[in-house]
């Protein structure tokens, strides 16, 4: 199945500039659908993103972040052609993780 | 807001009325000249905007809605509809065939030749209705107008012609003119409970708020079609719009697909030829 | 949740301390081990259950915050739509090591927390739920210490299925 993680790394100077956007539901568990019932929390708490083998962002995410999360910020280092691995775990235990390349 | 309404709206009747009076089948149905006021309307209205800001609807009414759609567009929420779109499209039917054996060029960016006239048939064809057609042709079953499917798979074709204009074609055909005439009736036209028309928000409003919504300009309002709208969280087709229309004014939704609403989108597309394809687009 | 449903190797819990870990080290994806042995790198579980922001800050940071010009929140007056309001924020203070985002009226006031490590820039955009008007809150953990900013932002469609 293709990745949840879709990432975008772009290096300009000694400046790397990470965009994410991930596929998830990140139900918060308050809406109720249309029977009435409770949609239970269904969402990403922990998206880690490492280069050379270190966590240069880690995200503690709870239901109050939008469906489909977004994460935008910079890290110093990282050279054109080098890996960004990113990682998520949520509520459930479920996991994804890519590797992408910064361009 | 109401009184305000119906005086503004009895002077712009009687303005609409005077411009484009009724036509029989005897008058003059002028789609070129109806166009260039159209488009003279709202450029005369706002005339800080160059025509091509129409396209991005309520965004370019109001300076902060703007800034948080130009904030989102940089990775839009949209994008797993788009990429759902695209492998939907590529994937061929369970005889071999694929969607681009249905369409001119391949299905790639065809989109802003849509809807057109029909001459064997006499109607008008929309995009959605094509699809459909090509995957009955195809053995396979029809996607519903107004569910996931249909909006992703709207939306990567509109993809494809992102930027392209808008080259809606009315032959010199007395059947075409009457369903371009009959969609431009259905947009002036007042229904439902609120008795409002399609233009009472979208032409004589636009920019203005109803309740707490900012109202797009109806220049340019297809353009951006399939729409992801944050309301739906999720995108959606031109058919789940104008049904969705219709209700939010008290007024019963067609079905869609009915002839009604394809006059409608012939119209509306026709009048707002030369602008760019926006779609797909994002919308609150 | 019931642990026992995956499969006890394949679990990973965060939960906070109290819980025992059904983790078998080896099997942890993207190498996380040697990060949970750290206590900073936990999931804070406590901190987004408050209801108040008050309390999520005193779980999160165990200080309180002072509001601070150099702290700089983006957010829109009115949001489109309460469940998609794009928030950033950027600060000229050093030695940031963690940022914070809360929304005073939602069920939960914590939004969402940032780890920043050395060398990361103090600058973050994301994209929140609110559930109405509310104040919107962005804390920076500088130096030891807790600055913020606050914005009141506009709801009409709230974000929690109101």
């Amino acid at each position: 199945m293709a990745s949840t993680i879709r990432v975008r790394a772009t290096s300009s100077g000694d400046t790397t500039e990470v965009q994410a956007l991930i596929q998830h539901p990140m139900d918060s568990g308050f809406v109720k659908d249309a029977k009435g019932e409770i949609i239970p929390a269904h969402f990403i708490q922990q998206l880690t993103f490492e280069y050379d083998g270190k966590p240069v962002f880690v995200a503690d995410w709870g239901g109050g972040v939008s469906k489909d999360p977004y994460v935008k910020f910079a890290f110093k280092g990282g050279k054109k052609g080098d890996d960004l691995k990113v990682s998520w775990v949520d509520n459930k235990g479920a996991t994804d993780t890519t590797t992408a390349k910064i361009v | 807001m109401r009184p305000a309404i119906h005086i503004v709206s009895a002077a712009f009747a009687l303005a609409m009325l005077a411009l484009t009076p009724p036509a029989t089948a005897a008058e003059k149905i002028d789609p070129v000249a109806d166009a260039k006021a159209f488009q003279k309307f709202f450029t005369d209205k706002f005339p800080k905007l160059k025509p091509e800001d129409f396209v991005t609807g309520p965004y370019s009414m109001n300076e902060d809605l703007h800034r948080q759609w130009v904030e989102k567009e940089q990775f839009p929420p949209y994008e797993f509809s788009l990429e759902m779109g695209k492998e939907m499209f590529s994937t061929p039917f369970k005889n071999g065939k694929s969607y681009e054996d249905c369409f001119p060029n391949k299905g790639i960016g065809i989109r802003q030749n849509y809807p057109y006239f029909d001459d064997k048939e006499g109607k008008v064809i929309t995009l959605e209705l094509a699809l459909n057609r090509c995957r009955e042709a195809n053995g396979e079953p029809p996607l519903s107008y107004v569910k996931d499917e249909m909006a992703a798979l709207t939306a990567y074709m509109a993809y494809t012609s992102r930027g392209k204009p808008f080259d809606i074609k009315i032959p010199n055909d007395p059947r075409a003119l009457e369903a371009y005439q009959q969609g431009k009736e259905y947009f002036y036209t007042r229904r439902g409970q609120f008795n409002f028309s399609c233009a009472t928000c979208h032409v004589q409003s636009p920019g203005e708020r109803i309740r707490a919504e900012v109202l797009a300009p109806g220049l340019g309002i297809l353009n951006a079609m399939p729409i992801y709208r944050s309301e739906w969280s999720g995108m959606g087709t031109t058919s789940r719009r104008f049904t969705t229309c219709n209700s939010q004014i008290r007024g019963v939704p067609l079905n869609p697909q009915d002839d009604e609403y394809r006059n409608l989108e012939y119209y509306l597309s026709y009048v707002s030829n030369g602008l760019p394809i926006s779609g797909p687009g994002a919308r609150p | 949740m019931n642990p026992m449903e995956n499969g006890l190797s394949r679990r990973l819990l965060l939960q906070g301390a109290g819980l025992v870990a059904l983790v078998g080290l080896g099997n942890i994806p993207f190498g996380f081990a040697p990060a949970l042995a750290a206590a900073n790198d936990k999931y804070p579980e406590e901190a987004f259950k408050q209801k108040g922001e008050a309390d999520a800050i005193k779980l999160l940071y165990g200080k309180t915050a002072e509001a601070s010009d150099k702290v700089k929140l983006d957010a829109p007056e009115i949001a489109e739509n309460g469940s998609v309001v794009p928030v950033a924020v950027s600060t000229t203070l050093a030695d940031v090591t963690s940022i914070a985002f809360l929304v005073s009226d939602n069920p939960n006031a914590l939004v969402a927390s940032y780890k920043i490590p050395a060398g990361t820039v103090p600058g973050i955009a994301n994209r929140i739920k609110m559930a109405k008007t509310s104040n919107v809150i962005v804390v920076v953990e500088a130096g030891g210490k807790l600055y913020s900013a606050t914005k009141e932002v506009k709801v009409t469609v709230g974000g929690c299925g109101g």
